[in-house]
């Protein structure tokens, strides 16, 4: 722990032994950070409102903690770093629990279980060994376990890391990079696209067991407990399969 | 503060600050090469000459860098008569060449504006005397102007430079691992933000300071004329003056 950070962490707590000392804790808005590029799960439409099944489950996860919920939109690579710095209080964006993110937040219990899977254009047989992909270039987004996954697993490959999943899409339609990884749904979402019509899944998932869950600031055990608890909820009255529903024809918890 | 995690980024960042070095001389000089011939014709007094610089420049100084980059980058690539080409499309696929086009002609259109205003600047009398001497218009403008407008323009260049320097940061959002973007990447493993672009920026901070010190050297060296005669004991004003 360093210094500067161990001073951002007791502020934190400071601030936050304060607000429910004055007891504004419960009717306190809750502040939700997400990145509004990552169809289906989060996006923003012509009108810049945010939609998609992080947005659906924040919602209704907020509604059964009975808390009011704004959301704040923030760059990828910005989001971890973000949540640290107390610009909102929950990361609810399709965030994957690793290692090495555990050393910086604490996490909730998963609510979707990602995989992740290349795609590739139809006419393009790719061998998916590191061998077999050498001298390749695949895109990623940048801070993304595909990107983690392909730079530790294929090191001769030229990783291309993009700020959003959606610029790899645009290059990848291109040709100016051979293949994309991603997680597998938002993969799915784009081959059913008009713009993916000519691309594919190549293989089997390489990363099976990727969970998906809710970041929080180190410490904030009440709140994490309140998620858990509304989590479990909505999963026994229904409101996620409804969601689940809404976006994809298979269970995806 | 953690001084070791700044130390382990160190050497990835200096590797991005080598690409973003590359980017910026590479587009430095081409965006000269675009520069001189439209300062000349942008200094022109007649409307047919100066219309098109002066829509280049307008254009490049009216936009931003990065939306001038996407369009290269992104928006270029969407046309299927690029991609079908066989001499644009190697070239324009590469995210560095992408990158190298875009700053180059962004700073044309800048440097453009400045050497416009340095060949106005040189004084009318020395175009005159020139002229008087015989010179023909093209050997005025090559043995005269130019040459003058240079010297006046070099400060501003310097500037134009620097602020080169810090646009080249936008390359990290095509892919390339500059300076910049090699800070980003480092951070999606580290999570430490602060010390890594505080690590990035000492090193931007670094490069503009050798800037500074070159620019100013070659600054001092083109300016002897104004600085008048070297004072020695043999030109000392006579003591007992005093």
């Amino acid at each position: 722990m360093t210094g500067l950070r161990s001073t951002t962490l007791a502020l934190a707590v400071a601030a936050a032994t304060a607000l429910s000392a004055g007891a504004a804790w419960a009717q306190d808005t809750l502040r939700i950070g997400t990145e509004g590029a990552y169809p289906p799960f989060n996006m923003v439409d012509e009108n810049g409102n945010l939609h998609g099944f992080d947005i659906d489950i924040a919602n209704a996860l907020c509604a059964q903690m009975e808390r009011e919920c704004t959301f704040v939109i923030q760059d990828w690579d910005g989001i971890i770093p973000g949540l640290l710095a107390g610009k909102y209080d929950a990361v609810i964006a399709s965030m994957s629990v690793t290692e090495e993110r555990k050393q910086a937040v604490d996490f909730t219990d998963k609510y979707w279980t990602n995989k992740l899977q290349f795609i590739a254009p139809k006419s393009v047989d790719l061998d998916l060994t590191p061998e077999g992909m050498a001298g390749t270039s695949v895109g990623a987004q940048r801070a993304t376990i595909s990107a983690q996954w392909v730079e530790e697993n294929m090191p001769d490959v030229d990783v291309k890391l993009y700020d959003t999943q959606e610029n790899a899409y645009l290059d990848l339609g291109t040709g100016r990079i051979d293949a994309v990884i991603a997680d597998k749904l938002v993969n799915y979402e784009w081959l059913e696209s008009d713009a993916g019509a000519d691309f594919e899944f190549k293989g089997e998932p390489v990363y099976e067991n990727d969970l998906i869950a809710i970041a929080l600031r180190k410490g904030n055990e009440d709140l994490l407990a309140d998620f858990n608890a509304a989590l479990t909820a909505i999963r026994e009255n229904g409101t996620y399969a409804e969601i689940n529903a809404k976006y994809f024809p298979f269970d995806i918890y | 503060m953690n001084i070791d995690v700044m130390i382990a980024a160190l050497p990835k960042l200096l590797e991005g600050a080598w690409l973003s070095l590359q980017l910026l001389f590479i587009s430095g000089f081409f965006g000269l090469m675009i520069a001189v011939p439209l300062s000349i014709a942008r200094s022109s007094p007649r409307l047919a000459v100066k219309a098109l610089p002066y829509a280049y420049i307008f254009f490049f100084r009216g936009t931003p860098l990065l939306v001038q980059l996407f369009l290269v980058y992104y928006g270029l690539s969407q046309f299927a008569f690029v991609r079908e080409s066989p001499i644009l499309w190697p070239v324009l696929k590469e995210p560095y060449w992408c990158a190298i086009i875009t700053f180059s002609l962004h700073t044309g259109g800048y440097i453009a504006e400045i050497l416009r205003g340095a060949i106005q600047a040189v004084p009318v009398g020395e175009v005159e005397a020139a002229r008087a001497l015989g010179m023909r218009r093209s050997t005025t403008l090559a043995r005269i102007v130019l040459p003058r407008a240079a010297r006046i323009a070099l400060p501003a260049y310097g500037n134009e430079l620097i602020l080169m320097l810090k646009g080249s940061a936008l390359a990290s959002t095509v892919t390339l691992l500059d300076l910049t973007g090699m800070a980003r990447t480092i951070i999606a493993r580290n999570y430490m933000p602060v010390e890594t672009f505080l690590m990035a920026g000492v090193i931007y901070m670094t490069i503009t300071f050798v800037l500074v010190r070159g620019l100013r050297f070659i600054e001092h060296r083109t300016s002897a004329h104004m600085r008048g005669r070297p004072t020695g004991p043999d030109t000392a004003p006579p003591e007992s003056i005093a």
